[in-house]
Formats: C-alpha cells, sequence, structure tokens
C-alpha cells in the first residue's frame, strides 16, 4: 500500500521546509532570550488606525468588498504611489491583496509558462523561491556580494540571463541584507529588462525604510510599467503586518489576468484591513516619518555595534535589518547562530536560510528597543570573544 | 547640523535619560565627546533642567494625593501673571505652576499626604495670596498615560520571536 505522503503533490513535497521555522522552534523554547530575529516592526500599528477600524467595524462594514478592493483605498494608493513617480488608475490597475505574500503568488503565476525561468537576487527572502516553483517556474539564483553592498549588478545579472529568463524578482530595500538600489543600479535593471526582453516583479514594500537617500522604483523609468507588477503593502512602512494588506500595481493588460487568480482563491482582502489602509495612507504620514526615524537611529547604533565587536558589516542603507559577515570567527552560520543562541541568549537568523550567497552571514533586525539593541551587542560581543581561544 | 543634533539629542534623554553619550553618539552619527560637549552647553544653559525617572507610584504603596487647582488670578501691572505664579510655585508641595488660557488662569498641580492637608493649603495659603480671585480644586484618582508613558502593563511585545 502506498504511504499517504507519496499521494501528496510531488512539488509541495520536493519543497524544503523554511529554514526559519526551525530556528523560531528553537528560539521559542528558551527564555531570556533577546530576539533580534523578528522580521517585523516593533512598533504597534498607531493608534488613529486602529481606531478607524474599530470604527468602521461598529458602522458595519463587514462584507465582501469589490474583488480589486475598496474604491477609496485604491484610490488613496494609487495618489501614495506618485509619490515615486509611478502613474496607476485606481480603476483597473491596483488591486489590493492579503499582504505583499498574496500579490507576489499572484504575480508569478501570472507571468510564468511552467519551466521559464525567474531570476531572483540571492540573499533572497525565503518566499520568492518557492513561490516561483509552485508557480511551475524554474528559480534561477542570482548571487549578489557583500564587496557591491549586494546590489544587484549589470554584471551579476548578465551572467544568470538566458533565453529562457522569463522575469526577475527584486525586493529593494533588502529583506535580508538591507541594500538598497539608487538610481543608477535601477537604471541599470531596467535597460537590461527592456534589451533582453523580460519582466520584472518588484516587491517595494520597504520602500519608506529608505535611510539618507531616496527610494527609486524602477516601475518609474520610461519603458518599464509595461513589463512590471509592483508588489507592496502596509505592513512595514505603516506597522501593520498583521492586518495582511498589501497591494499589486500593474498596467491594465497584466491586470485584467491576474486578477482572476485574486477573484477565484480570495475573492477580497479582509475589509477591515482595508478601512484600517485607507485611514493609514489619509492620516498616517506624521506617525510613520517618526518610525522611519527611530529606526535610522537604532540602524546606526547596531551597525557600529557590529563593526565594534569586529564583524565585517556593509551599511544596509534600507529595511530593519544589518547583515554582517561571521566569517571571521570560523564558524558557519548556522553553529553561529545556534550558538549565540544557545549560549549568548541572542536570536538571530543565519544567512544560509536566505539561500547559499548568504552562508558566513547572519541577519540581526534592529527593529527592536535600544535597550535590547545594547544588551544583544553585549551578549554577543561576550559570545564571540569566548570563541577565540577555541579557534586557534 | 548642530542645532539639529542637539534636538534629536533633547528627543532622546527625554524618552530615556539613562542613554549615554556613547549611545547617542552611536545612533546619531556623531562622536561621544561632541554629545557629552552638546549636553553639557543644553545642562550650562538651563536647557536640560534635570534627568528624572517616570514612576507608576500607585505600584508602590503609596498614600499621597495629589491634587490639580484650577486658581484665577487678577494680573497686575508690568509683571502680568508672573509675581502671582513665582509666590504660588515657591511652596515646597507645589508640584507644577502653568499658565493657561481659558476659564482659569493658573493650573496648579500639588502633592500631600491627605486630603486634609490639601484642603489645608488651599484655604489657608493659596486663597489667601493677594490678587488670588478663585480656586476650584480637582483630585487625581487615577493616571493612565503620563509625559507620553503609558501605565497599563499589557503594552508588551506580541511578535513572534523570529520572523522572516
Amino acid at each position: 500500500m502506498t504511504e499517504l505522503i507519496d499521494r501528496l503533490s510531488k512539488t509541495v513535497r520536493d519543497l524544503p521546509p523554511s529554514g526559519i521555522r526551525r530556528f523560531f522552534d528553537l528560539a521559542s523554547q528558551m527564555h531570556d532570550v533577546i530576539s533580534l530575529g523578528v522580521g517585523e516592526p516593533d512598533f504597534v500599528t498607531p493608534w488613529h488606525v486602529r481606531e478607524a477600524s474599530i470604527y468602521a467595524l461598529e458602522r458595519g462594514y463587514t462584507s465582501y468588498t469589490a474583488n480589486s478592493g475598496l474604491i477609496e483605498l485604491r484610490r488613496e494608493i494609487s495618489r501614495y504611489l506618485r509619490k515615486f513617480e509611478l502613474d496607476y488608475d485606481p480603476e483597473t490597475e491596483i488591486l489590493v491583496t492579503v499582504g505583499g505574500s498574496e500579490a507576489i503568488d499572484l504575480s508569478l503565476r501570472t507571468l510564468l509558462e511552467p519551466g521559464e525561468e525567474v531570476l531572483i537576487p540571492e540573499p533572497t527572502y525565503v518566499s520568492y523561491r518557492p513561490c516561483a516553483v509552485l508557480a511551475g517556474g524554474t528559480p534561477v539564483m542570482v548571487p549578489t556580494v557583500m564587496k557591491d553592498d549586494f546590489r544587484l549588478t549589470r554584471e551579476a545579472l548578465l551572467s544568470a540571463l538566458t533565453p529562457n529568463s522569463k522575469v526577475l524578482v527584486m525586493s529593494y530595500p533588502n529583506n535580508p541584507t538591507g541594500a538598497v538600489m539608487g538610481p543608477e543600479d535601477v537604471k541599470d535593471v531596467a535597460d537590461l529588462a527592456i534589451s533582453r526582453d523580460f519582466f520584472v516583479v518588484t516587491d517595494e514594500i520597504y520602500a519608506e525604510l529608505s535611510y539618507g537617500q531616496a527610494h527609486v522604483s524602477v516601475a518609474a523609468i520610461p519603458g518599464m510599467k509595461e513589463r512590471t507588477i509592483l508588489v507592496s503593502g502596509l505592513s512595514k512602512a505603516y506597522a501593520m503586518t498583521g492586518w495582511r494588506v498589501g497591494y499589486v500595481a500593474a498596467p491594465r493588460e497584466i491586470m485584467q489576468e491576474l486578477i482572476k487568480i485574486h477573484q477565484y482563491t480570495i475573492l477580497c482582502a479582509p475589509v477591515m484591513g482595508q478601512m484600517a489602509a485607507i485611514e493609514a495612507l489619509r492620516n498616517g504620514d506624521v506617525e510613520r516619518e517618526r518610525m522611519v526615524e527611530s529606526y535610522n537611529e537604532r540602524r546606526r547604533l547596531m551597525v557600529n555595534g557590529f563593526k565594534r565587536i569586529g564583524f565585517d558589516c556593509h551599511e544596509p542603507k534600507g529595511a530593519f535589518y544589518a547583515f554582517p559577515s561571521i566569517v571571521s570567527t570560523g564558524l558557519s552560520s548556522e553553529q553561529f547562530a545556534e550558538g549565540l543562541l544557545k549560549d549568548g541568549k541572542v536570536a538571530v537568523v543565519p544567512g544560509h536560510v536566505f539561500g547559499e550567497s548568504g552562508e558566513g552571514f547572519i541577519r540581526a533586525s534592529y527593529a527592536t528597543s535600544v535597550e535590547q539593541i545594547e544588551r544583544a551587542l553585549e551578549r554577543m560581543d561576550r559570545f564571540v570573544h569566548h570563541l577565540q581561544p577555541q579557534k586557534v | 547640523m548642530e542645532i539639529e543634533n542637539r534636538d534629536v539629542i533633547l528627543r532622546l534623554l527625554h524618552q530615556n535619560g539613562r542613554l549615554s553619550a556613547e549611545t547617542i553618539a552611536s545612533m546619531i552619527g556623531e562622536t561621544p565627546e561632541n554629545v557629552s560637549q552638546m549636553i553639557k552647553e543644553m545642562e550650562d544653559e538651563r536647557i536640560i533642567l534635570r534627568y528624572s525617572a517616570t514612576i507608576n507610584w500607585e505600584k508602590v504603596k503609596s498614600e499621597r494625593v495629589t491634587a490639580v487647582i484650577d486658581v484665577k488670578v487678577t494680573p497686575q501691572r508690568e509683571v502680568g501673571f508672573d509675581a502671582i505664579a513665582e509666590r504660588i510655585y515657591r511652596f515646597s508641595e507645589v508640584k507644577s505652576v502653568a499658565l493657561m488660557s481659558g476659564a482659569y488662569d493658573l493650573q496648579v498641580v500639588i502633592e500631600g499626604d491627605d486630603i486634609r492637608e490639601i484642603a489645608r493649603f488651599v484655604s489657608e495659603r493659596l486663597s489667601t495670596i493677594e490678587h488670588v480671585i478663585s480656586t476650584t480644586t480637582h483630585f487625581l484618582l487615577k493616571t493612565y498615560k503620563s509625559d507620553g508613558v503609558i501605565f497599563d502593563d499589557n503594552e508588551g511585545d506580541r511578535r513572534l520571536v523570529v520572523a522572516p
């Protein structure tokens, strides 16, 4: 008799379980752990946003919305995107999704035919690769390196391109590296996308968390809108992760097809989250700026701290992650992270869970209090200096 | 740049008076020496008056009573409200005095061992000051939030320990 598991989808069975999950299980069993492993803001959603959602519930906003989301919200999204010099029609080119995660899935499923190649810069957020596989695509990892501040370079992209390359999934500011792409970098990608004719899915969920330079969207470059699907959401900028409100912006021809998957699988994003999102986009700028400033201060604190410990650490100019190299300790990412958790009581995410090019690094989130960051840095310092004798 | 940094330093210290000059320097991209210097200057200029803790007194067994008193006064020629305010704020039981717009002039916060002590202060000391026209005393029953700090304990971190 065949085992139950053998009767399940081979594609799904072949997906590796998330490396983060294993670490989560380890860390959850321990006490007095300082976590730098969290991929979300440490702020609670600003009260005016929560309050607006409560009010909406009181008034009875509990039904389905249009498939593409409340038109008021799509108008706000359209208005908001103009700040990045993007022009999307709220009626036909914007779709509200259940977080940026759904948006990524929809985008890849809309673009891919079986076997077509999906270029994914690495280290990468953990979802792109599995989403590409589930959509029938073949992931092709494009390594990015510390020497380039983990930017996606023209050279790296060129060496990964094949005639079968269909789509590039890029996400800057980047999780896990904190890398950002400047105007020149983005232009290089756009030039290649146009000359080599591939699509771009750009996940700009961290766009607001750019420090020292304004975010540049690849979709804003002339000739790019028609070959770009922009994915974003309110989770990071407005501290709204649990609300699950994201969106897709894409030209009408792509949207017409993409929305069908959403119609049949999701129907619509939850209405209370959509009501909250309207309030955030209308009146949330001040709180957002305050949070960004606070991340920036803690970013400097953490990166300076890592340098003092002796880690090689590029300057992360976006998101809320530092991505230092731990190669000098002689340990692998996994050994380091596990040792640090058990002996140092600090949780970080080992770089290899973000792909092979993440080996030798750890991801540490500075979306935690100044006191916690300082204590974590002390513990890490002690842990690292304890290691040295064993090394020789 | 210096002025901007001073504002940031003040904001950070107001949130947490125990931040060291080293930490602040690291957070704002300055040298610890410069930060120490700026803090020293602001102390000398009496911009920073003192470093104190925000305490939830209800958690320690404290029977102290706090009252907020609305005081109406007749302003005086040349010194306006300042002279009367000064006569009030010099009492050690007075915690704060502020000039207000609206229905009354001075808001006085005082602390005492019990209600009787406060009543005595109002009737014998405050009301008898020349140019004080009237007083309205409100007793503070519970503090929910003070100076930006929520006193409720259920505001902890609800996030998962590790997340993508």
